[in-house]
């Protein structure tokens, strides 16, 4: 028999802190959908996202009813686009970015992800048209996500690809300008990318992985601060044990509910992401944990060790709870999306420097970040260059996503809507990088990285 | 198969027969309930067998969850397996 106060506190958890389910993620390999007529190919991508995803969003909504979890979004992740138009004798990748937004259509699904390049070691064929035709496909469709993985801790940093993206990042936001730069919201520079996330903008469906398969992110910054809040004098020793407990359980709720979808579905369960991803509701902000930790606000001295500890009792906690973690586990501190961090960047406390620094110790990088319209490519490509070296060095996935927010500068303000919030734009270094970003080639692969 | 049925709210006469009016008409088999009342507060948790409902299990928590806005309380209708993953390894 479960006992009432369990029952209650996982009411508790879903009504007041804002637990659920991030999202369901189907993973739609494409590779089988390759043509060189590009038509034939677009036909056969619709196709087979229709015909394996067309249960998806009524299956989310049925397991929501009976478990009585919220679970926010129904998305899709498919094979790197480069890889799918790299055959097609028409090289016009946005015609694949408009059949993808088809499918997102009839599948009624929130997102796809997979307009896509891996190109950490130099370009393959179809790649540089891929990543040419990022900011065009970003801004004719809605619902497609863009990434490309521009380094890895094995084979080092593509500094031609770098240099290319800041001014990728900078077009995408000037295609967008009149719908508040949203373009760039849509696209991650990742190193070390996952092939099996979940999460967006960066899901995309890696080519190791099976034919379909179903993968789960959780959330629940809430429940954590919530459960830290009750222990003011608790030491850090028990805070660590705390979060341990509070990620266990959440990602119970995400191992039941990803492997009930795959029973319903008929697709093999991939992986449980326990991440802790915050919105911008009150309540539900990592930035409040680490203040529930004891800061007086996140992003003065001491938050990159409260984030270390709060990202490996995360992901202590989690392991246990799941048959397989993955993705990219950990918290997430995407500025634009959570209420605590905004109130930082607003106040003067919280910095880019800093939150460069906390990427360091977190699952991911420097997310949904406004900076001022006037930066150059070359800033954009440094920043880049950065982010990319912590994750290469210290082997783990590091992203950028960063949004110019054209005309804009440090004081105003970029209104995304929904779960991607609203971000201030934030100050940057105006020194120039470019000579260093003109240079070209590839960072050589760290020490470490020849293993074998 | 079993599902958990929580109502929350301000005390009221026939909370209990309400609910398990609803049970009876969807063949939901009552096994166990508790219930208080802390300063005028109810709170009662009914676990009930659905194994042979007579309908979609969905709709029964719907038919559930209309009760409980139409009385101004808190009706949540949960599979068991929700609270059996979070609560127990």
């Amino acid at each position: 028999m479960i006992n009432a106060y369990d029952i209650l506190e996982t009411i508790r958890m879903i009504q007041d802190e804002c637990l659920d389910i991030r999202t369901i993620t189907m993973g739609i390999s494409l590779l089988d959908c390759i043509d060189s007529d590009i038509d034939k190919a677009c036909e056969n991508v619709y196709n087979k996202i229709t015909t394996k995803a067309k249960d998806l969003v009524k299956t989310g909504e049925r397991i929501e009813k009976e478990y009585g979890i919220p679970i926010i979004n129904k998305r899709i992740s498919v094979t790197p686009i480069s890889m799918i138009c790299a055959a097609c004798t028409e090289k016009n990748p946005v015609k694949f970015a408009l059949a993808l937004q088809r499918a997102a259509d009839t599948c009624g699904v929130n997102f796809i992800g997979g307009y896509s390049a891996l190109v950490q070691k130099g370009f393959s064929a179809g790649d540089i048209e891929l990543i040419e035709s990022i900011p065009e496909a970003l801004a004719v469709t809605t619902n497609i996500c863009s990434s490309v993985n521009v380094g890895s801790s094995k084979s080092g940093i593509n500094m031609d690809a770098v240099k290319m993206m800041g001014r990728i990042i900078k077009q995408a936001a000037e295609r967008t300008a009149d719908n508040q730069c949203m373009g760039p919201a849509k696209l991650v520079v990742f190193c070390n990318a996952p092939e099996d996330n979940p999460f967006m903008a960066g899901a995309f469906h890696g080519p190791g992985e099976p034919d379909c398969v179903i993968n789960v992110g959780v959330s629940g910054p809430g429940v954590v601060r919530a459960a830290i809040e009750k222990y003011p004098d608790a030491s850090i020793n028990e805070i660590a044990d705390i979060i341990k407990k509070t990620a266990f359980k959440i990602t119970r709720m995400g191992q039941l509910v990803g492997s009930k979808a795959s029973e319903m579905l008929g697709v093999p369960f991939g992986i449980v992401d326990l991440s802790l991803a915050p919105t911008p509701a009150v309540g539900d902000s990592v930035a409040h944990i680490l203040e529930g930790i004891g800061l007086e606000t996140c992003g003065t001295h001491g938050t990159t060790a409260a984030l270390a500890l709060l990202n490996d009792a995360v992901k202590k906690g989690g392991v246990m709870a799941s048959s397989n973690v993955g993705g990219l586990s950990g918290a997430f501190i995407p500025v634009s999306e959570d209420a605590g961090m905004i109130d930082a960047v607003n106040n003067g406390t919280l910095c880019l420097e800093k939150l460069e620094a906390m990427t360091a110790v977190c699952s991911v990088g420097l997310d949904m970040i406004v900076v001022p319209g006037d930066i150059t490519p070359e800033t954009i490509s440094a920043i880049i260059a950065d982010e990319a070296a912590i994750g290469m060095v210290n082997n783990k996935t590091t992203a950028v996503r960063l949004i110019p927010a054209i005309g804009k500068n440090v004081g105003d303000v970029l209104e995304f809507g929904g779960l991607l919030g609203s971000g201030p734009v934030m100050e940057i270094n105006r020194k120039s990088p470019s000579k260093f970003i003109s240079r070209g080639g590839r960072i050589p692969a760290p020490m470490h990285s020849i293993k074998n | 198969m079993k599902a958990v049925i929580t109502v929350i709210g301000k005390d009221n006469v026939g909370i209990l027969s309400k609910v398990s009016n609803i049970c009876a008409d969807y063949n939901a088999n009552i096994v166990d309930v508790t219930q208080s009342v802390l300063q005028e507060m109810f709170a009662m948790i009914m676990m009930v067998d659905i194994s042979n409902i007579n309908s979609d299990f969905v709709e029964l928590g719907e038919k559930l969850d209309d009760l409980g806005k139409s009385l101004g309380l808190s009706i949540h209708t949960m599979h068991q397996d929700i609270f059996n993953s979070m609560h127990r390894i």
